[in-house]
């Protein structure tokens, strides 16, 4: 049921959006499948012990998107949903990005380019130690265009992390435009693989290959895994879909009735489905 | 008092100045919509380029682009034009002495929402450890629109920190401003407050009033221009007054602050001496008013300072 979850995700994503009148509504939607493949089933995590060492460790590079990080923390236990209510309020301790006051969150982000870095640096400890923790990391495709994001890919594979697993929102659009009409980025799968990466392409929003990709890795042993996640900003509302200008926008009262609307009927038939 | 959108002003200045100068290039890096450089972009498509999210690119391409005669204005959020870019501004513009002009927005508390990520308390006294670069922090539409015409004619480097959100008129259409040039807009005998941007000129303005109706009487400058520092002003200012509180919208050390109390200290002038600014602190999200009073930036806690100074 992990489909549904992701839609009632989409729920309160949406919800705490319009309630704090701000947020970056776009690549909200077009990662939450991800995080609910990852929080929900891939990760090793136990939210009672958000500090356990031997925890699989999961950053959230593109920290814009953290409307949808808070919602699946406080689904997945890690504080309760009440907490939520305080997003964007000026005591809260849920930040228009991630920040250290978060149980459930591994590293303050938000200014782009930092996560996989630092992944490399928590892999590479793992290695070191003979730990048996893995690393995840999601960035943005528009976040691929600092330079910092292919320092760590040729750290990854230098150091053969195969316990290191990059994730690509790959929903092609960023704040000023399509990706590749400002800095074109195709064809990234190639990228990847140059810098010795194993990649492995999936529709983003589609649960089953979410947690094929997810359960499949190392997909290649000695190598780190780029999981190229093709993605629809916006995901799961028909007005928010592929519009620029949604990356950082809040529903009007009636576009909040339509998306709650859409996404009831889309939860109704995906419990049909049982999926 | 009237106000006019401060990033509407560095759009259409570049817009004007591009008329008859061919050189006139700018960059963004994915925010043009944010800091309005967008407007450019739309009028002069061919001499504006979005490098995508990569500020330290963006930098070292402006300098590129400085090399061969063009004349570069760059912007970004402060927090990214200060830490993301340090090093290509640092070697790549300004110790190669090249032209590049870097637009750092959303000073200080003015990031709101967008929290420590995002919120430049520290890009002033990075700024000012680079030798020779010019650092100006207009604190209104008209400061703004003339020291972008400066800076386009002026060859060297510039840090122009900008908010990007509307801010009051302060000065007639016909002031004229300089690098390194103070201006006093509220003469005072019993205290001086140095201050920087829109936001804490205005605050000060407003604690010289209420210091006013107590009988002190504080004299405000709006400093302008960080870096060259009009140590003139300053000390005349603090000799005459005896108290001197600075008044920043950043960290309270490395920026204005440090810079005053150099100034002041090697001139042999004795004044009481208190600063206005974030204390040894990360950013947090709130609106500006929350924040102002979160780091004590407010006019009541500025006349609170003048106060404290016997
Ligand atoms: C270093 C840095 N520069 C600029 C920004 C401002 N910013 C926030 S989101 C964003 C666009 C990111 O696009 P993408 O990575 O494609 O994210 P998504 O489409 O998933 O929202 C930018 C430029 C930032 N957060 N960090
Ligand atoms: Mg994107």
């Amino acid at each position: 049921m992990l489909a549904a979850q992701s839609l009632e995700l989409r729920k309160d994503i949406l919800s705490l959006i319009k309630r704090a009148n701000g947020g970056h509504t776009g690549g909200c939607l077009s990662s939450i499948d991800i995080l609910v493949g990852l929080y929900f089933h891939a990760l090793r995590i136990d939210p009672a012990m958000p500090r356990d060492p031997g925890r699989d460790r999961f950053v959230m590079s593109k920290g814009h998107s953290a409307e949808g990080l808070y919602c699946v923390l406080a689904k997945a236990g890690f504080f309760p949903a009440l907490v939520l209510e305080q997003y964007g309020r000026f005591d809260s301790t849920l930040y228009g990005h991630p920040t250290m006051n978060v149980p459930g969150v591994e590293m303050p982000t938000g200014a782009l380019g930092h996560g996989l870095a630092v992944g490399v640096g928590m892999a590479l400890a793992a290695k070191r130690d003979g730990a048996s923790y893995r690393t995840f990391v999601l960035m943005g495709d528009g976040e691929q265009a600092e330079g910092s994001v292919w320092e760590a890919a040729m750290a990854g594979s230098h150091y053969g992390l195969d316990n290191l697993v990059g994730i690509v929102d790959y929903n092609g659009l960023q704040i000023s435009g399509k990706v590749d009409d400002v800095m074109r980025l195709s064809p990234l799968g190639d990228r990847w693989a140059a810098f010795g990466w194993k990649v492995v392409q999936i529709d983003g929003n589609d649960m089953g290959q979410v947690i094929g990709a997810l359960d499949s890795v190392p997909a290649k042993a000695g190598s780190p895994t780029l999981i190229l996640a093709r993605t629809i900003k916006g995901k799961g509302v028909s007005f928010i879909e592929n519009q620029v200008a949604w990356h950082h926008k809040v529903p009007t009262d009636e576009q909040y009735a339509q998306a709650m609307r859409e996404l009831d009927t889309a939860i109704a038939s995906a419990r049909e489905a049982r999926v | 008092m009237e106000k006019r959108e401060m990033r509407a002003v560095y759009a259409q200045t570049l817009i004007e100045l591009a008329k008859t100068n061919e050189d006139i290039v700018i960059l963004d890096a994915d925010l043009m919509h944010a800091n309005g450089a967008f407007a450019f972009a739309k009028a002069y498509p061919e001499r504006s380029f979005n490098v995508g999210v990569a500020e330290a690119n963006m930098v070292g391409v402006a300098a590129g682009l400085s090399s061969v005669g063009k004349i570069p204005f760059a912007s970004t959020f402060g927090s990214f034009a200060g830490r993301r870019d340090y090093d290509q501004f640092f070697i790549s513009a300004n110790y190669a002495r090249l032209n590049v002009k870097l637009v750092g927005t959303d000073p200080g508390v003015t990031a709101k929402y967008n929290g420590g990520t995002h919120m430049p308390f520290e890009d002033l006294a990075l700024m000012r450890a680079i030798p020779k670069l010019v650092i100006l922090e207009p604190s209104d539409p008209v400061s703004l629109g003339k020291l972008i015409r400066k800076s386009a004619s002026y060859y060297g480097c510039v840090y122009l920190r900008m908010q990007r959100s509307p801010a009051s008129v302060l000065y007639p259409e016909s002031e004229e401003f300089e690098f390194g040039r103070a201006k006093v807009l509220r003469e005072g005998s019993d205290a001086v407050l140095f201050a920087l941007g829109s936001v804490m000129v205005n605050e000060s303005l407003a604690a010289a009033e209420t210091l006013a109706t107590e009988g002190i009487r504080a004299a405000v400058v709006d400093m302008v221009s960080l870096k060259p520092l009009d140590v003139e002003t300053v000390v005349a200012q603090a000799g005459k007054t005896g108290r001197v509180v600075t008044c920043e919208n950043g960290q309270a050390s490395g920026g204005l602050s440090s810079a005053v109390a150099e100034a002041i200290l090697e001139s042999g002038v004795r004044a009481g001496f208190a600063r206005i600014g974030v204390k040894d602190e990360f950013g947090e999200v709130g609106t500006v008013e929350y924040l102002m009073e979160r780091y004590a930036l407010r006019a009541q806690d500025i006349a609170a300072a003048v106060r404290s100074l016997a």
